[in-house]
Parts: C-alpha cells; sequence; structure tokens
C-alpha cells in the first residue's frame, strides 16, 4: 500500500466548527479565532461556488429522471 | 478457529443515458463492451460454479427466491483478477479476492477508474449530446435499490446460527460509519419527506433478518451458500447490507472492522448477549437518526446506541488482538494492517461521538449532510427542497469532474499510481494472482474463468479445467516461479502434473 495522502477541506462553516486538528488548534488561540472563522468561510464559499458550476442545472428534471430498475 | 479473511466488493452501478433513450441493460453492455473492446481478448465468465439457490442453512424454502444465473449478459474477467459485467441491468464490478482490507479499497478504487475509463471509451462512440453516466450509490429515491455487497471467507465449522445472530449486532451498528447518507425515505409505508436525512442509503429496503433472496424481500444476513472454494472447509459470508462507499476510509473500515468481528465469531471471543432483540426496527431507526441518539435493544434487555455497541465491539477487538494476534486480517509485508484497522475504527467512533464534522473527509454520510445543510443556508432552501435530493444524488456522480464528493476533498488512502496499476495487476497473495497472470499470459487460450477455476484450450484434444479451490494459494509466493518457466498453457499443466481430459483432477496450483 502506497504512502497516505491528506487531502483536507473545510466541509462546515455555518457555526464556525473547526473542521481539521490544525483549525482547533488556530481556534483555540482567542487573537486568531475570527482570523480562523473567516478563512474556513471563504473556504466553503468557495467550494459552494464551485459546485454551483457543476451542479446539474435543472435538479428537478435531474431527480425525476434518475430511475433505476432495482438490483441485488 | 478464525481463517484468513479472503476479502472482496462487488458494486452495482446505477446507470443512466442523457440526450437518448437506451435500456439499462444494453447501456451497461455498452459501457462493459467499451472497456474490454481496448483488450485484443477478452475471456468470458465460466458458470460452472454458480448455484446461488444454495442455502447456508441447509434447507431449502419453498417460498424463497434465488436470484437466477443470468448467462446470456456480458461477463468479462480482467487481468487484475476481477470480474466486469452486467448483472440487473446495472454494471457490476466484483474486486479479485484480497488478502487485506487495504488491498479491497485499492481494488476498488481501480474498479472506480475502470468503470471512468468506460464510461470515456462508450461516450466517445457515441453521437455528440449522447452520453452514459454511471453513479456509486444504492438508490434512486423511487424505491429501487442495487447492491454493494461484500465477502469475506469464513470457517466452516463456525455454527451459522452464531455467526448470523452476532454478524447482525455490527451491521445494524456499523452504519454510523458505512452509511453514504440519503434524502429522504424509502421504505414501504412510509412518506419520502417523512425522513429529510439517513444515515444509510440501503436500510429502508431490508425487510427480513436473514434468507437467501437478494433482490425482494432482502435479508440483513444472506444465506446464500456458494463458497466458490472447498466447501468442506469454508463459507462465504455472501453481505448484501452495506452501503457503496466514495470514502475510501468508509470502504477500509467497513471491510477491516466486519473481518476482525468475524474472526472474533469464530473463535467464539465475544459474548452472546450482544445480539439485538430486534435487528430490522433497530437497522431502521439506527439510519433514520442522523443524531445518533437512538437507542436498541439488546437479548439482555439493555438499550444502547449505535457508536456504545461500536464503541464496546472495538474495545473487544482491541482485547482480541493482544490475547490472539490479528494475523487473519493480515499478510507477509502488512503487518500493521490490524492495527491500522483498530486505529482508524477508534479515531472515526470518537470523531462521531464527539463532533461528527471532524470526521466529514472520512465518513460519507456526515459529508454528504454538511454540504447539503450548507448549500440550503446559502439558498436558503427547506429541507424537503428537490435541489437537496440532487446534490444527495450528484455526491455518487462517476464522472470526476461533476462529482461532488471529489469536490468535498474526502481524505484518500490510495495512491492513484497504485490504482492505475491495480486495474491490470493482480493481488499477489491470492489465487486472484494466478487467475490475472494466466489471463495476462494467454489470453487466447483461456476460454473461460471463475472463481474457483480456469479453463484452458490447450490446441488438441479436450479444454482442460484447472481448479483453484483454495484462495490462499496460486499466490505468487507459490506460483511465481512456475508461471514465469512455463512458455505456454500445455507448459503451465505439464509442470502442475496433470493429465486426462476435461473435469479430471488436476493438482490445485497451489498445492505447489
Amino acid at each position: 500500500m502506497a504512502e497516505r495522502i491528506h487531502k483536507q477541506r473545510p466541509t462546515r462553516t455555518g457555526d464556525q466548527v473547526p473542521s481539521s486538528e490544525e483549525d482547533i488548534e488556530v481556534a483555540a488561540d482567542a487573537t486568531a479565532a475570527s482570523v480562523a472563522g473567516s478563512r474556513l468561510k471563504d473556504e466553503l464559499d468557495d467550494l459552494l461556488d464551485e459546485i454551483d458550476n457543476v451542479l446539474e442545472s435543472n435538479a428537478e428534471d435531474f431527480v425525476k429522471s434518475y430511475v433505476q430498475k432495482g438490483g441485488q | 478457529m478464525a481463517v484468513h479473511k479472503v476479502c472482496g466488493i462487488e458494486t452495482e452501478y446505477g446507470i443512466i443515458t442523457r440526450g437518448f433513450d437506451a435500456n439499462p441493460v444494453v447501456a451497461s453492455s455498452v459501457l462493459v463492451n467499451a472497456y474490454s473492446g481496448s483488450f485484443p481478448q477478452m475471456t468470458g465468465w465460466d458458470f460452472h460454479d454458480e448455484a446461488p439457490g444454495n442455502d447456508a442453512r441447509g434447507v431449502v424454502l419453498e417460498d424463497a427466491f434465488p436470484p437466477e444465473v443470468e448467462t446470456h449478459l456480458v461477463n468479462t474477467v480482467l487481468t487484475n483478477g476481477a470480474r466486469y459485467y452486467v448483472d440487473h441491468a446495472h454494471p457490476e464490478v466484483s474486486t479479485p479476492e484480497c488478502s487485506t482490507a487495504s488491498e479491497v479499497v485499492l481494488f476498488d478504487v481501480a474498479a472506480e477508474e475502470i468503470i471512468r475509463e468506460s464510461m470515456r471509451a462508450a461516450n466517445a462512440m457515441l453521437p455528440s449530446g449522447h452520453e452514459i453516466v454511471t453513479y456509486k450509490n444504492n438508490s434512486d429515491g423511487k424505491g429501487n435499490s442495487y447492491g454493494c455487497h461484500e465477502n469475506y471467507l469464513v470457517d466452516r465449522q463456525t455454527p451459522f446460527g452464531r455467526l448470523a445472530a452476532l454478524i447482525t449486532t455490527h451491521f445494524v451498528a456499523r452504519q454510523v460509519f458505512t452509511g453514504a447518507g440519503k434524502v429522504g425515505c424509502e421504505k414501504p409505508g412510509m412518506s419520502f419527506n417523512s425522513v429529510p436525512y439517513q444515515i444509510s442509503q440501503r436500510a429502508d429496503f431490508f425487510e427480513e433478518e436473514i434468507g437467501l433472496e437478494t433482490t425482494l424481500k432482502r435479508p440483513i444476513v444472506n444465506t446464500r451458500d456458494e463458497p466458490h472454494c472447498d466447501p468442506t472447509l469454508y463459507r462465504r459470508l455472501h453481505v448484501i447490507v452495506g452501503d457503496a462507499n466514495m470514502s475510501q476510509t468508509a470502504t477500509f473500515l467497513k471491510v477491516g472492522s466486519t473481518a476482525i468481528v468475524l474472526a472474533m465469531i469464530e473463535d467464539d471471543f465475544l459474548p452472546h448477549d450482544l445480539q439485538l432483540a430486534a435487528p430490522l426496527p433497530a437497522i431502521w431507526s439506527v439510519s433514520q437518526d442522523p443524531s445518533m441518539r437512538t437507542t436498541i435493544e439488546r437479548v439482555n434487555g439493555k438499550r444502547a446506541t449505535a457508536l456504545e455497541i461500536q464503541m464496546e465491539l472495538l474495545e473487544l477487538a482491541e482485547k482480541y488482538a493482544v490475547s490472539r494476534g490479528l494475523s487473519c486480517v493480515e499478510r507477509p509485508g502488512a503487518e500493521g494492517e490490524g492495527a491500522l484497522i483498530l486505529s482508524t475504527w477508534r479515531e472515526i467512533l470518537e470523531g462521531l461521538e464527539s463532533d461528527p464534522p471532524k470526521v466529514a473527509d472520512r465518513v460519507d454520510w456526515v459529508a454528504k449532510r454538511e454540504l447539503i445543510s450548507a448549500y440550503c443556508a446559502r439558498h436558503g432552501l427547506s429541507e424537503s427542497d428537490v435541489r437537496a435530493k440532487a446534490l444527495d444524488l450528484q455526491y455518487h456522480d462517476m464522472r470526476t469532474d461533476k462529482c461532488l464528493a471529489t469536490r468535498l476533498g474526502l481524505r484518500s488512502m490510495v495512491d492513484s499510481v497504485d490504482a492505475d496499476l491495480a486495474k491490470t495487476v493482480p493481488p499477489e497473495s491470492t489465487r486472484a494472482f494466478f487467475r490475472g497472470e494466466c489471463l495476462r499470459k494467454w489470453p487466447a487460450d483461456v476460454v473461460a474463468a471463475n472463481w474457483d477455476s480456469l479453463v484452458f484450450d490447450v490446441g488438441d484434444g479436450p479444454l482442460r479445467r484447472i481448479p483453484m479451490m483454495e484462495p490462499l494459494r496460486g499466490t505468487r509466493a507459490i506460483v511465481g516461479d512456475l508461471l514465469d518457466r512455463a512458455g505456454s498453457p500445455r507448459d503451465l499443466i505439464d509442470l502442475l502434473g496433470a493429465d486426462g481430459s476435461e473435469d479430471a483432477y488436476y493438482s490445485d496450483p497451489g498445492m505447489y
């Protein structure tokens, strides 16, 4: 098995819960807390912007037309 | 006694066509053939040993509906030892037999790559605007489900009743880390919106505690007794209750924890009061409560949450590791595997207990929930908005640029170079090595292959079948040298000491 590759991104902002060990350490530092919070929010915003660009353009049609035959 | 946990995963992918209408069987066949077409000679599957109607309980129930063997659909065997085929209107990849959970992850990732390559090859042949798209999920949100099955080698001596009762507890409780997350409910008799978000894709579809069926009245413990190996020594536990995972860590922990729990059951290490009083209501209620506070009842009358039961199983596994060792989930060169399963198991359970978003990079249902919540919050959507279901489905999209799981940056366990190799190179520590290497060396001479044998056309005389009844033989260590020396299938058969006609007894390649 090859070495592990760790790719981490924050996956939650709303209530600014730290999402990695590194973020937890930063958040513990009161002076850095607000900076870390806004950085996390920026990253999630970027992620949501990015996702907006790849989402199925018509969610309703997509969901309706996603029909499968039952399998095992 | 615990036998080595040879294991593997079979995944049925969801499939749709865009820009044109096609029967899903045809679309799936186009996909498999598009991939096969890039190889000079593809070997067909041999149905000689298929008997999915055999029941592990040793009785044949008159109202049981075992799956029929579909011999007419596209079926190929790959040089990595995997099977790639069309099953029930879905493309399906079965990984080769692996000797560790990490290896299963590697070959599952390779299978995803094979599916992606198939889509690229198929779509390149289709007119502009026409596309075949696949999804690694387990339901369409409309009451139709397709599976991701696991297989584990277990000791035939272990009483099946004990095995079924105790592994059920793990299957119900492990949902907290194996669940791939789902918007809505598909349980018969319940409305779609009655459960806005649940942990598992599959739980809604289970209607029996134990049984033979896989497509109707699905049971938590499947009794299919089709070992694909020496039936006097082994069973193959065919597990149909799991979700297909996008997270590699989830696949790793699903297989690793289940392998260890099975070993503990074989060694009668688990207290029997771990059994659940009512497994079906338990599997539904655990899935339907993402707060994970729901308690379920054990046969001793005590109630516990799924996380508490998982923590108890983990602590027992840690004791088992100290007293018996975990060599049954390891292999030479991967001695740290058991310890890695235990540490990952603890890390994930503790994360789920203290703050689930901490494990959003490794647990699918948490990752998906975080994404949907953030998206709905940003756009002011209610949880029943159709866009939440669209995000749910697209989380599993197998097109790299469209896949939301990929966009979220789930933690990876597998190096992409290794995964690329694993598309064509078999694992070395099981009989998959012998199968894969024979297919690579003599693609034109292997006329059929299946899990426990290969059939060669040696040019004159009858076809020759080589049995492989022992999953832990046929490895590089045992047959690597012999395969290097054999210049042709006839050489190989001579070296194996075989003679006679088709179906005559040959020395198992593992006898060397």
